[in-house]
């Protein structure tokens, strides 16, 4: 894995560009993406910077690299998984490579084939291409969003790069400021949506886009893949040969993910995603396997007795680290560095821990189980749909309150002793036929948070329609189950999953997570997956338990679903309050930032030290708020990179007047 | 009856309304339309009921008629009290 960025001057040629030192300045804030090295190219037009996390081809794969004749220059974060089969398809063609990495595999496919090389790449990327001939810069994200990438246009000069801290270092005479639209879609919709970040001009490229920039600007801006959930084709005649075709495509997937010259080891949350992958490479494989996970002090969120038996049941030597409420404050200012944004929950601070006792294993890789309940209707979130549409269609029958019951089994108590409470709390008095029918009682809940805004940022305030308007087309066929499947795919996933819990927490320790259930021919196939085969009745994922009932312990496949939560206020509030929360805090800062109204804030403190019980709205309000002031603090206000980075370490260093 | 309603006023301007100024909530209005307490909300609710009424809220009147409204709980508060 590693951190890229670069530049490409659409005015002209490089010039007035301190380019080196620019380039520089980009990468310094990325040492914890690639602490192995550094690369630097720089062009007539552009510069591309690279910060290494050395996995395959320790010794020759540096980069930036070029092809044959030094007209193609590439930076690459990512892998693909299946560069040997694409090297020696090269290579019969009569390219000729320097390297034995997959990073020059995709440059000699793009001299072969242009933007649609993409299409021939199994992994997870965010790349630049320069064309020295041509003077253009190509960029490319991958399909899910697994790898980030930022970029700025500023006074005629396209700049990108792997995180916004380096956009930030990099870019003279640029104050960044809030994103409204963005700040009201966290908090709404958890995320921001499409290419939007939480800063004013910022944008990520969003997942499955390539565009190209060149004299003219930024032109050719193309979606090259879209997750390709359709109409339910809600019979499937021969059901076992769905399990096994699934079965084999992800054992393949998991296969090809182990492919690296350092060690791969696995997390293992105590559920079904991550025990099936680990599983699979037990069962498939001969590789030492090691694996992680994180457990809770507090017993409302810890796994460890379903993570302990099935390390035991697959003999892995495992290793597990403590999470407690001190430890998620301790780290929360150091967890938003690297998210770039602001989060409602803790859930990514624990990752962060984990990702450390990855490192201090001297692991660089793992593979986890993200993905699967987004492609194989996991979430609660389906299921309630469903119960919600079917209560709907009860009317005022007895059943309803007992069906409601069944909602919410992994949360302490809910009020749905009452049917009229219950009708109200789970909205089950929507069409089921719209279209966020599923997300409609999450944002709503969510919004309650709104009350805390000041007002000028409220006026950014959209309706699900506008602000998901990008969303809306791909949408339009599919039934209600799948659509909800795709929103979630593209925000939760994509927006937030993939990098605040993923990439962020892995990358903050330099551990590379690779994800089996992401691999484009599994999310592809599950696409394929009749609606009734994810869920069957109220048994969620099934096919995928089908598949791998063989390998996996009973009791996981029978376990409950219980999502992956953290202690939220009582991170902050449960043991000992942390002294920062005073600053981020107070008055002062809470008027300085602009975006919360002081008295409302001051409210919620006096609750959230009460130490009573909290609802979802307060918990969410709190995290979101303390998170939005330390980002303020962080990225706007007091901004600055330690300069202390000597760059002892650069191993290519690259120029050519072109 | 006027303190159990101040009483109960300001147990939800606390913990539910965070931008507060008193015409924000009428006695009438219904928690659940106005969106004021969601289902979490609802047990905060009984939590304090109990603790500062001393009496156990029954399953059976864990309904809107009883806690759905400022006026609806001084009166139920009222019953169980007297």
């Amino acid at each position: 894995m590693c951190g890229i960025a670069g530049f490409f001057n659409i005015r002209g040629d490089n010039g007035s560009i301190e380019t080196q030192e620019l380039l520089m300045r980009m990468i310094a804030p990325l040492k914890h993406r690639g602490p192995d090295g550094y690369g630097f190219y720089v062009g007539q037009r552009a510069g591309l910077a690279h910060a290494r996390l050395s996995i395959i081809d320790l010794e020759g794969g540096w980069q930036p690299i070029a092809n044959e004749d030094e007209s193609l220059w590439i930076v690459f974060n990512g892998e693909i998984f299946n560069y040997p089969e694409l090297r020696s398809e090269l290579l019969k063609k009569g390219h000729r490579f320097s390297t034995e990495s997959d990073t020059e595999v995709i440059l000699h496919l793009y001299e072969d084939k242009g933007k649609d090389c993409l299409h021939y790449l199994n992994g997870q990327f965010a790349l630049a291409i320069y064309d020295c001939r041509n003077h253009e810069l190509f960029v490319a994200r991958d399909r899910m969003g697994i790898r980030p990438f930022f970029y700025i246009e500023h006074h005629g000069v396209f700049y990108f790069a792997s995180e916004i801290k380096s956009l930030f270092n990099g870019v003279r005479n640029f104050s960044p400021q809030f994103n409204y639209h963005a700040i009201t879609d966290i908090f709404t919709f958890w995320s921001p949506v499409a290419g939007d970040t939480t800063f004013g001009s910022v944008k990520q490229l969003p997942p499955g886009y390539c565009m190209s920039i060149g004299r003219d600007g930024v032109h050719d801006r193309e979606q090259y893949w879209d997750i390709p959930f359709s109409q339910d084709r809600s019979i499937m005649e021969d059901q076992e040969s769905c399990f096994e075709r699934l079965h084999e495509l992800l054992v393949d997937a998991v296969k090809i993910r182990l492919r690296a010259d350092v060690p791969v080891g696995a997390y293992l949350s105590g559920g079904l995603d991550s025990s099936t992958i680990t599983s699979i490479i037990r069962n498939y494989t001969n590789n030492p396997l090691k694996t992680f996970s994180v457990a809770f002090l507090d017993e409302v969120y810890d796994e460890r007795n379903e993570q302990r038996t099935v390390a035991s049941y697959l003999k892995t030597d495992h290793h597990m680290v403590d999470c407690s409420y001190g430890n998620i404050a301790d780290i929360f200012p150091d967890v938003l560095w690297h998210t770039e944004t602001p989060i409602l929950r803790t859930a990514p601070a624990p990752l962060y821990i984990l990702s450390n006792l990855v490192n201090e294993n001297n692991y660089k890789v793992v593979l986890t189980g993200e993905g699967a309940d987004e492609i194989f209707g996991g979430y609660d979130i389906f299921k309630e749909a469903k119960i919600r549409a079917f209560i709907y269609r009860l009317g005022n029958s007895k059943l309803r309150p007992l069906l409601l019951k069944r909602l919410y089994p992994y949360l302490a108590l809910s009020p749905t002793q009452s049917a009229e409470y219950a009708r109200k709390f789970f909205d089950t008095d929507l069409d089921p036929f719209g279209l966020f029918y599923a997300h409609q009682p999450r944002w709503k809940t969510t919004s309650k948070t709104h009350v805390f805004l000041q007002k000028d940022v409220l006026e950014h305030t959209g309706t699900a329609e506008d602000r998901l308007w990008g969303y809306i087309s791909p949408m339009a066929d599919m039934d209600g189950f799948t659509k909800a499947q795709y929103l979630e795919s593209k925000l939760l996933l994509g927006n937030y999953l993939l990098s605040s819990q993923g990439d962020r927490m892995g990358m903050a320790h330099s551990v590379e997570g690779r994800y089996p259930f992401l691999d484009h021919r599994v999310v592809e196939f599950a696409g394929t997956i009749p609606v009734n085969l994810k869920m069957k009745v109220l048994n969620e994922k099934y096919a995928l338990k089908k598949a791998f009932a063989d390998i996996l312990p009973g009791e996981i496949v029978n376990r409950k679903k219980q999502p992956y939560m953290a202690p939220d206020i009582l991170s902050f509030f449960g043991d000992k309050e942390p002294e920062y929360i005073g600053h981020y805090l107070s008055d002062q800062m809470v008027k300085e930032a602009g975006v919360f109204k002081p008295e409302p804030v001051k409210r919620l403190m006096k609750k959230c030290r009460k130490k009573g019980r909290q609802g979802f709205m307060e918990n969410m309000a709190f995290v979101g708020i303390l998170s939005t002031q330390i980002i303020y603090d962080k990225f706007i206000r007091n901004f600055h990179i330690d300069t202390s980075e000597q760059f002892e370490n650069v191993r290519v260093r690259a120029e050519n007047s072109s | 009856m006027d303190a159990v309603i101040a009483e109960i006023r300001a147990f939800v301007f606390e913990n539910f309304l965070f931008d507060a100024d008193d015409e924000k909530l009428k006695n009438d209005d219904s928690f659940l339309e106005q969106g004021i307490i969601d289902s979490t909300g609802v047990l905060e609710l009984v939590d304090w009921i109990e603790e500062t009424y001393g009496f156990t809220v029954e399953d059976e009147e864990l309904v809107p008629e009883n806690l759905d409204s400022v006026n609806k709980l001084a009166i139920y508060i009222g019953k169980k009290k007297g």
